[in-house]
């Protein structure tokens, strides 16, 4: 059931929101978080699919803020409606969506503090590129945990050099997490007895942030610079790791199979699939402390970034 | 906030330089193997088995190259076999369907017709595996599932010692996974246990209880080892009895055969309720590997002593005819290919005591049926009373012992009871319950037990399974029980959809007790 307020104020959606529990006779709740979105009229939709998709494996309470006309013009008349959709229908949480006019667009933080859950860990994602700086945004200092996605942006690798200047610990972005599935299967493919590996190797599309945090990973790990290689993807399509004979390939041409092969050992296949929104936003709300494998890999785009390669595109 | 999760050590082997404690997106994915399956036409591996292999590859965490061998006696081709593989996954299967995966699972899936004795049938699977080695680079390890009733194990690990197949190369491994039912007393399980053991070692023999791979399971532990607030009251203190219960609503449709002559004492109580009687009475591991754990099971599992008189406190009955939830059914002596003399127990309740510091003086009731009034798994801690109450006693009348429910399944979760004021003018008091509801939104996400099981016989990780000294401990709480029931003439009789014969009431009433009505 759904239940329209226009006009209106955090008091009474709260009250909204426990009257529908009420009617639906499930007092008591055992969500375990709250997922805030700050997106926009067009964008909502896929977002919050993708949110209610996740919060089956993660229960929330889902807060959308959608801010309408221009962020925060005065010519509007400063107005919250709310939309709430009742718990249990499409997941086990209440979903609210919150409609911001005028100044107000710039004050979600008042209209969402007292809708949180109580005690219970906040998550805040902007389906986009997101603030410059994520834990300064009002939203973001709600949350203890704070996503971004940086291949949203028109020139992902420089939103993604963005992100690491204005990084703070609990800051993540989708990026990254598109990189796990990769990640897993190369760190078990060293599990194995391997020679030294002697150079490093992320062939993918052009401008892919992904693959960027891939390589700085394994840079990181490694201590090895890693070559970047341009092809026509999709994504990633290749890590090699060049051993002092053969090498470790894992290579996936069209962004679903994959075939690791190493010397002496027949090609073996596995499905590497390029994973859904849900399921990358799922893999988020499992941990809910700083990522310090994130921080330390884009702390090394910034030095490398501000070397020789590129200036970064922001300078303040 | 860390919770102790069995089994989950620290990542990765030393000097593997993408391993890193710290980053916990990884998850552990075992190295190159495959699993043979015997008796791949059974219920379990057609519901459970392959489509929890499907969901393994489906989340990524099958290694690359992973192969499935199938052995039954059927005479089919690799093809006929990945098409009954592809029917149960796409029936079955947790995630959802997707070609790829499929593809890349079924070129590894293999079929060997044959006898589970049959030199030539094993001739052939010897020569599978190693084929599967060279062009999938399974690397010599393999796991062999025997989803086979116990009296074909013996054929199957002899021909598996002889073909040289238990024999890993140096660098591999070889694994057994064996299925309920451990033996049917203790004598059996021993002989079991010798047969297994003589070609497996003790290390690669994984015993599936499955209800150790569930997650509301390995979350009593949580529970009790991660809060402060359950723990301090954990105990004679505090706790007045524990109630374990494992109902079934399902009869032994078709099942007549293997279930006469076991019944449910045998066929639940010895694996899965004292599984949970250990994990609920057993003090703290001092690690969460399988060698802490067992140690502290096998302390609490022989300090159950059974009561003097067993026909006071054991009670067990065998459902007739009855109206079911609305839908008649008919007796167990009526079922199908029944033999109608048969004195098998379809319903078992037997109270145990933990001879602990801990736990001296609060019974332990186990019970168990099928046809009962509907499907539910519990453990409940029911608390003493309050040892003042400052109300009239009028007020108190309908305030019952404080309880907290560890629900196993269906509707996974925990209860809190505990008394509260009816509103209203008067002070009155009454029991409220209080949930916690884990079923609802983590089950359908969370890994199924086979899944759980499946993926930590391939790491070689042993904490979810039983090892051979508890299943013995088990028999030996249960085999003088099954002896007095044998000479004590037949069950007691209940209705179907009830909750059990009288007897079992009256066993509790003389203890000035009650079972919870689930």
């Amino acid at each position: 059931m759904t239940t329209d307020l226009v006009d209106t104020d955090a008091a009474a959606i709260n009250t909204a929101i426990i009257e529908a529990r009420m009617r639906n006779g499930m007092p008591a709740t055992g969500m375990v978080l709250s997922l805030v979105i700050d997106t926009e009229e067009g964008d909502h939709y896929d977002a919050l699919r993708a949110a209610t998709a996740a919060s089956r494996a993660h229960p929330a309470r889902i807060l959308v803020h959608i801010a309408r006309g221009s962020r925060g013009s005065t010519r509007t008349a400063p107005r919250l409606d709310a939309e709430i959709r009742a718990a249990g229908e499409s997941g086990p949480g209440e979903i609210v969506l919150l409609r911001t006019h005028g100044e107000l667009s710039q004050h979600a933080e008042a209209v969402v503090l007292p809708l949180l859950l109580p005690d219970a860990p906040v998550v805040a994602w902007w389906p986009g590129v997101g603030p410059e700086r994520m834990c300064d945004a009002p939203l973001g200092t709600l949350a203890q945990r704070r996503v971004s996605d940086s291949a949203a942006a028109p020139k992902p690798l420089d939103a993604l050099a963005r992100r690491g200047q204005g990084y703070c610990p609990g800051d993540t972005d989708l990026a990254w997490t598109r990189a796990t599935t990769w990640r897993t299967m190369l760190a078990s493919a060293l599990d194995e007895p391997f020679d030294q590996v002697t150079g490093l190797q992320v062939d993918a599309e052009k401008g892919n942030p992904t693959a960027e945090l891939l390589a700085l990973w394994l840079e990181d790990r490694m201590g090895l610079p890693a070559r970047r290689k341009v092809t026509k993807g999709p994504g990633i399509t290749a890590v090699t790791l060049t051993l002092r004979i053969g090498e470790i390939v894992l290579h996936r041409p069209d962004g679903r199979l994959a075939t690791l092969s190493r010397p002496g050992q027949p090609d073996r296949s596995v499905a590497l699939p390029r994973r859904e929104l849900s399921d990358l936003l799922a893999e988020e709300l499992r941990r809910l402390d700083p990522d310090e494998i994130f921080g330390r890999t884009l702390a090394r785009l910034g030095t490398e970034r501000s070397g020789a390669r590129r200036e970064p595109s922001t300078s303040t | 906030m860390s919770v102790p999760v069995i089994g989950e050590g620290p990542i990765g082997g030393a000097g593997n330089p993408l391993r890193d404690p710290g980053d916990r997106r990884i998850p552990r994915i075992a190295g190159p193997c495959g699993m043979v399956i015997f008796g791949v036409t059974g219920d379990l591996a057609r519901k459970k088995l392959m489509p929890a292999i499907y969901d393994l590859a489906n989340r990524g965490l099958l290694p690359p190259g992973f192969s499935l061998v199938g052995f039954a006696r059927r005479d089919w081709a690799d093809q006929d076999f990945a098409q009954i593989v592809h029917d149960s996954v796409k029936e079955h299967s947790r995630t959802p369907f997707s070609e790829d995966v499929w593809r890349q699972l079924s070129e590894g899936i293999r079929f060997v017709p044959g006898e589970f004795g049959d030199a030539t049938a094993f001739g052939t699977l010897k020569a599978t595996i190693d084929e599967l080695d060279r062009s999938r680079g399974t690397g010599g390890n393999h796991a062999f599932y025997l989803s086979v009733p116990p009296k074909f194990f013996a054929d199957v690990v002899q021909s598996l010692k002889t073909f040289g197949l238990a024999d890993p190369v140096p660098g591999s491994w070889r694994r057994v996974v064996i299925e309920k039912p451990f033996g049917h007393d203790l004598l059996s399980a021993q002989e079991l246990n010798r047969i297994v053991g003589e070609v497996f070692p003790a290390g690669s023999v994984f015993r599936i209880d499955h209800y150790l791979g569930k997650e509301t399971v390995q979350n009593i532990l949580a529970l009790r080892f991660a809060n402060e607030m359950f723990e301090p009251i954990w105990n004679r203190g505090h706790v007045d009895h524990v109630q374990i219960t494992m109902a079934e609503d399902i009869g032994i449709a078709g099942r007549a055969g293997y279930y006469d002559g076991i019944g449910a004492a045998r066929d639940v109580i010895q694996n899965h309720l004292i599984q949970l009687l250990a994990l609920t009475a057993m003090e703290e591991p001092v690690s969460f590997d399988a060698a802490s754990l067992l140690s502290e099971k096998l302390k609490v599992l022989s300090s159950v002593k059974l009561p003097s008189d067993l026909a006071a406190h054991t009670a067990r009955g065998q459902y007739v005819a009855g109206w079911q939830g609305g839908r008649q059914v008919r007796g167990y002596l009526d079922e199908e290919g029944m033999d109608s003399r048969s004195t098998t127990e379809t319903y078992a309740a037997i109270r145990v005591d933990v001879d602990t510091r801990r736990w001296a003086g609060v019974p332990f009731y186990l019970r168990t049926g099928k046809r009962l009034g509907r499907r539910v798994t519990e453990v409940a801690i029911v608390f003493s009373r309050a040892p003042h109450l400052p109300f009239a006693s009028t007020a108190v009348e309908e305030l019952g012992k404080n309880a907290l429910v560890i629900r196993v399944q269906p509707d996974e979760g925990v209860t809190v009871r505990f008394g509260s004021k009816v509103p209203g003018t008067a002070m009155e008091l009454r029991d409220v319950t209080m949930d916690f509801a884990y079923g609802q939104s983590f089950t359908e996400s969370s890994p199924e037990a086979y899944e759980r099981l499946i993926l930590d016989v391939l790491l070689g990780d042993p904490p979810l399974f039983p090892r051979h000294e508890e299943v013995e401990q088990s028999w030996r709480i249960l085999d003088p029980i099954e002896a007095f029931w044998a000479a004590s003439g037949r069950p007691d009789e209940y209705i179907a959809g009830t909750w059990g014969p009288r007897s079992a009431d009256e066993m509790l009433a003389r203890d000035s007790r009650q079972w919870r009505r689930p």
